[in-house]
């Protein structure tokens, strides 16, 4: 690693010429930083989701639920993806196994404490109605529990694109390789890095937050 | 020592045969290396954890304490924390490096703006959450603002604050390991030396443990310290 560069604010101007100069290639990376991250949420939505909305229209499992929620924030990302490393050597598995890991818990909890706390006269008036569970699941509890189950989609999205980042050290591609790597793109680089995983941090949080005020029903009289 | 180029056999020198072998569990390089690798990583981990929780809870209580009475505010303080939570944690090291170099205060700038999220919203629902029947009582008995918000918004607060300070400790024990980036402190540091090394597994394994075992402990302490500061709730 050189240290010969010096630190200073001035650096923040180079690192938007850095851009500037190669901006197909930070789109390129982008491109790869978000396969990855695609690829670990939905990948963890597949196995959490169904898990947390059937445990919480059950009522079961919420010891289950909070363990895996308090464990899984106590997981360091750095050291998960240093042993997806051992296990699964340099790949693509690694990283991704890595990150499935650290998405599942914030999809998990949250879909079970919004199907379990979804009123239970609301419940009991659609059984007596003669819905299904199946259909008590699907058209009562998820539309009402929604906003908490995109919530927990939202933090998990956050923790999978910021990981992606730590994966770079593991051969994970994305911009984290730009940002681990100062000897190759120089202190610009790794700002210019930075700031490209920000936003696109920042965009994919924005994204699902729209998308949760959009769920959400409005407060007050309905006109 | 750093790794030969090309297909690399592991060869951890002098060591057992566990550790030439690279097993999952050395537990003589565990006795040999506590000492001067795991146990200083240890400490190292638990003071950067601490003094981010700490001044996170500070910074978190006094914009509360402005924020639960005015929405504006609120909402203008939520969001900014929402963002700062939002960054990823190496991105936000390295955009400090420019302002700060690779020093402690980079570190520590980057996990206190992480805790700030947790800590700000639990302290201001929990403050806002005190019912208003509650707050009249207040008034009637004549206690002062001040009284009031010792005696009656604070301590009915308190679990939302502690169970926020659960989550940040936890959070913030488990994202110092990154600060290993920017300089060799706490137990991410072991994992980047074992990465380096051929990726010596007794190593990650001991470290990342031990970083989990640490969370896990101090959220069991405040756990104990939430039933000692709110005997009423248990009851």
């Amino acid at each position: 690693m050189t240290v010969a560069e010096a630190f200073t604010p001035h650096t923040f101007l180079d690192a938007f010429g850095f851009i500037h100069h190669n901006a197909s290639f930070l789109l390129q990376k982008t491109a790869e930083h978000l396969e990855l991250s695609l690829a670990a949420l939905a990948i963890a939505l597949l196995l959490a989701l169904p898990l947390g909305l059937w445990l919480g229209h059950r009522h079961r499992g919420l010891f289950l639920a909070v363990s895996v929620s308090s464990v899984g924030r106590a997981l360091p990302s750095v050291a998960l993806i240093a042993f997806g490393l051992t296990i699964f050597g340099v790949g693509f598995w690694n990283n991704t196994a890595a990150l499935v890991v650290l998405a599942i818990p914030p999809i998990l909890t949250n879909a079970y404490f919004a199907v379990d706390g979804v009123d239970a006269d609301v419940v009991e008036a659609a059984r007596g109605m003669g819905l299904s569970e199946w259909q008590i699941l699907r058209r009562i509890e998820l539309p009402l529990g929604l906003p908490l189950v995109v919530a927990g989609i939202r933090i998990a999205a956050i923790f999978v694109i910021a990981t992606a980042t730590i994966a770079a050290v593991a051969g994970g591609g994305g911009l984290g390789e730009i940002i681990v790597d100062q000897a190759s793109y120089g202190l610009a680089g790794v700002i210019a890095g930075s700031l490209c995983v920000s936003a696109l941090a920042l965009l994919a949080a924005l994204l699902l937050s729209l998308t949760l005020r959009a769920l959400t029903p409005r407060q007050g009289p309905v006109s | 020592m750093i790794a030969a180029g090309g297909p690399v056999i592991p060869n951890f020198g002098q060591g057992s045969a566990c550790e030439r072998s690279n097993g999952w569990f050395c537990t003589d390089w565990l006795h040999a290396h506590w000492g001067d690798t795991l146990q200083p990583a240890l400490v190292q981990h638990v003071w950067l954890s601490a003094l981010a929780v700490g001044i996170g809870f500070a910074i978190a209580f006094a914009l509360a304490l402005v924020g639960f009475r005015h929405r504006l505010f609120d909402a203008g303080i939520g969001a900014l924390a929402d963002f700062l939570y939002t960054i990823p944690s190496l991105a936000l090291f390295q955009l400090l490096v420019p302002f700060t170099g690779l020093t402690v205060t980079t570190v520590e700038i980057a996990l206190v703006s992480y805790t700030l999220l947790v800590l700000y919203r639990n302290m201001a629902e929990g403050l806002r959450g005190v019912p208003a029947d509650v707050l009249e009582a207040a008034r009637g008995m004549g206690l002062t603002r001040t009284q009031t918000f010792l005696r009656v918004e604070l301590p009915l607060a308190l679990p939302a604050i502690l169970a926020g300070l659960r989550i940040a400790t936890v959070s913030t024990i488990s994202v110092a390991t990154v600060a290993a980036f920017v300089i060799p402190e706490g137990l991410g540091a072991p994992i980047f030396i074992a990465l380096d090394q051929n990726l010596f597994k007794t190593e990650i394994v001991a470290a990342g443990g031990l970083a989990v075992a640490l969370a896990l402990f101090a959220d069991g302490l405040l756990v104990l310290g939430q039933r000692a500061a709110t005997p009423w709730s248990r009851a």
